[in-house]
């Protein structure tokens, strides 16, 4: 009792003042509080949904890195509209309805200014609704067709990395005149691998080519030889493509299961992302091709702006992390993160943003871009926007393995990878 | 591929899901015949003994070992070191919850996410590999009858690799060892006693807890091995623990709760059917089978094919 009596009388002239400043400084926070709002000193935030836990974690730290990388430049050259950028990451386990609700904490918790940075489709597809109800502009780099296709909505852009529909169409002229027209098609059992089934299909049958076999894998499997069998005898390629944990245990089999004897291999780099093309029992693939959304070795050809934004995300020359060379990037993906955050910077820049009052207007000065030249900004290549659609254009690369590296081997141009409009989302309302 | 070489085929990869899942859950069905509790931290236990393995292959690797000498010790090295994690959780959570079996799942679901998560935050999302010590393909004949005679040939892909082979053989010596620890060991006399009662064999001088300790480190262990085994074929993974452990409850359950020869019949039940109906019809209907089998177990035969009714 005596000890709260004497504290009190201590504090009583002190703690006046500091009752009376804190007092002064609670008046006016309405009035910074409303300037941070309109001006300039608050930090753009952008949310940042990344697959942190769950089966997409390894694209989800590269992800990470390079969003921060990214971030990181913005800032060092002033900001956006003479603010500092934000991330503010969260995990989505790699979980739709966890999308969904880590969305819904960016809009409503965190006051993000926009959302950015899905990539499993799944989780786009969880998510995107909830980011359109809650009006937050929604950056996807997912690569799915499903932006494109008119599934989502107008909150939801994907300005920084192609899809599958236009890598896959750009693959087919290559694969029919190089390696072979009688195709067999090796693919996860969901979405992202019935969009490769349905296109390259399409695709391959213009040319000329036929699929002689759909070989559907579920994606939680972990032990592939036994639907090897059911490749037909007289296949001359094999088209493969997987994703999650197992994909190596994939591509070993297939060399197991075919030994000194394998058709022509032409395979989508996500079949090895964040996978060592050193890895025991990967010799086999030597001198089968691959697509590749930015080459993961850096090639004779290397442009300056690779090679600044692969010091920048600390990636040495063969793909790997600079302090560990057994971690091998998401190269072929990770890319988009990067590209994402300049166009939102320079859409905030074209739109004057200020807050999220301006967020429409912000969508607006996205949709309205189109070329956008090889760049540090754009250190994968050259991209064109379609504002519709709300899909980018680029080029897509097809690389050789070579001695354990992938080596370059075509270059397709953008108008390999275009395709008509499938919707107008710049028909819809805010 | 012709249908005679592909069942053979689709025979051999369900032989190799066998012989794993036979000793992962051989590891959990001790648990639970000798303690009378749900581990449902088995599956992570077996990821754990996986990415142990890559860690002490790449340690020995990176000092310039040879990769067969660094998976031989961490055949030797991961199990143990597995164990032991497990009697420590097993003397100071388990036993302080006085293996209450509603507790004792609680207690075990937070050690799986512990465990997972200890495990992302240092090694990684990633899926790694450990080198097999030996892995040449073996293509294999098939015999048709041709011209009315039977002639061999070499089916095109039909072909598997020593190290499977070499897993199925490994996973028969473990189980014949438990088998024999079981039967014909002092220690597994006292495994059984303790198995069949637990207060007489308290009375008789038992020390109970230590059997615990050690048979709840034993189940982990074999998990970790079985993981070791498998490690070259799949990758370590910090998620790989939820498919054994499903699988290894399946298993358990029809072969009936601590019944050693039980789980290894219903092992090779499950795994063989795995793999051939999910080659011929779709890895779907495998499973749905298997649960149905689960359920049918459990209606008419609650106490498992090979288990005894309790007589309380």
């Amino acid at each position: 009792m005596t000890k709260s009596v004497k504290s009190g009388a201590v504090t009583t002239r002190r703690g006046a003042l500091k009752t009376l400043g804190i007092g002064a400084g609670a008046a006016t926070l309405p009035l910074w509080a409303r300037y941070a709002d309109a001006q300039s000193s608050a930090p753009i935030k952008i949310g940042f949904q990344v697959h942190r836990t769950g089966i997409g974690a390894a694209y989800g730290r590269w992800y990470d890195r390079t969003t921060t990388a990214a971030a990181k430049m913005i800032n060092d050259n002033g900001g956006i509209n003479g603010r500092m950028v934000e991330i503010i990451a969260e995990d989505d386990g790699t979980d739709p309805k966890r999308g969904a609700e880590v969305v819904e904490k960016f809009a409503t918790q965190y006051n993000c200014d926009v959302g950015f940075g899905t990539l499993f489709s799944h989780v786009v597809f969880g998510s995107a609704p909830r980011a359109g109800e809650l009006k937050l502009p929604y950056f996807v780099v997912s690569e799915g067709h499903h932006v494109a296709s008119g599934a989502l909505n107008r909150y939801t852009l994907q300005p920084g990395i192609t899809d599958v529909k236009s890598q896959v169409q750009a693959m087919a002229p290559f694969v029919a005149s190089n390696l072979g027209k009688k195709v067999t098609m090796i693919f996860p059992d969901f979405a992202f691998g019935h969009d490769h089934r349905d296109f390259f299909t399409a695709a391959i049958e213009a040319q000329g080519g036929q699929v002689l076999e759909h070989i559907a894998i579920p994606p939680t499997e972990t032990s592939f030889t036994r639907y090897f069998p059911k490749i037909p005898r007289d296949t001359e390629v094999i088209y493969h493509v997987m994703v999650g944990p197992a994909v190596l245990t994939f591509v070993k089999e297939l060399g197991e299961f075919f030994g000194p004897s394998r058709p022509e291999l032409f395979g989508f780099i996500d079949s090895l992302e964040a996978v060592d093309i050193g890895s025991a029992g990967l010799e086999f693939l030597d001198g089968t091709y691959f697509w590749e959304g930015n080459p993961r070795y850096a090639q004779e050809n290397q442009s300056e702006f690779d090679k600044a934004y692969r010091a920048a995300v600390g990636v040495d020359d063969n793909g790997a992390s600079l302090s560990d060379s057994k971690d091998i990037a998401t190269y072929s993906h990770m890319f988009g993160c990067w590209e994402t955050l300049n166009i939102i910077k320079r859409g905030m820049e074209a739109s004057g943003y200020a807050g999220p009052d301006d967020r429409a207007s912000l969508i607006e000065a996205v949709e309205a871009m189109s070329d956008m030249p090889h760049s540090l900004e754009h250190p994968q290549g050259a991209k064109r926007f379609n504002g519709k659609t709300h899909q980018t254009f680029g080029h897509q690369y097809i690389t050789r393995v070579t001695d354990g590296k992938l080596i370059l081997a075509h270059t397709t141009s953008i108008e390999d990878t275009l395709y008509p409009d499938e919707v107008d989302y710049t028909t819809q309302s805010f | 591929m012709e249908f005679g070489p592909y069942l053979m085929l689709a025979s051999l990869e369900g032989a190799v899901t066998t012989a794993v899942l036979s000793l992962t859950a051989v590891g959990l069905s001790l648990v639970f015949g000798v303690m009378r509790v749900v581990n449902v931290a088995h599956g992570e236990f077996f990821m754990l003994g996986a990415v142990l393995a890559w860690w002490i292959a790449s340690a020995i690797g990176g000092m310039g070992g040879n990769p067969a000498l660094g998976f031989v010790i961490a055949l030797v090295l991961a199990p143990l070191v597995v164990g032991s994690i497990a009697a420590v959780a097993d003397l100071t959570i388990l036993s302080r919850i006085d293996y209450d079996p509603e507790r004792t799942i609680v207690a075990t679901i937070g050690l799986l996410y512990i465990m997972q998560q200890v495990t992302l935050m240092t090694y990684g999302p990633d899926a790694r590999p450990v080198e097999a010590p030996f892995n040449a393909r073996i293509a294999l004949p098939w015999v048709e009858f041709a011209d009315g005679r039977p002639q061999i040939y070499w089916p095109w892909g039909f072909g598997t690799t020593t190290y499977k082979l070499g897993v199925i053989v490994a996973a028969a010596i473990v189980l014949l060892g438990v088998w024999f620890v079981m039967a014909r060991t002092r220690i597994g006399l006292i495994m059984r006693a303790t198995q069949l009662d637990r207060d007489m064999a308290l009375a008789f001088g038992i020390p109970v807890g230590r059997v615990y300790a050690f048979v709840f480190g034993l189940g982990a262990g074999l998990a970790a091995l079985a993981a070791v085994l498998v490690v070259p074929i799949q990758q370590a993974h910090y998620l790989m623990g939820g498919d054994p452990l499903l699988l290894s409850f399946i298993v358990v359950i029809i072969g009936g709760l601590g019944s050693l020869p039980g789980t290894v019949l219903a092992a090779l039940l499950i795994g063989m059917s795995d793999g051939i109906i999910s080659v011929f019809f779709s890895p779907t209907l495998a499973k749905i089978i298997a649960t149905l089998l689960v359920a049918l177990v459990l209606v008419f035969r609650p106490q498992g094919l090979f288990g005894t009714r309790a007589t309380r």
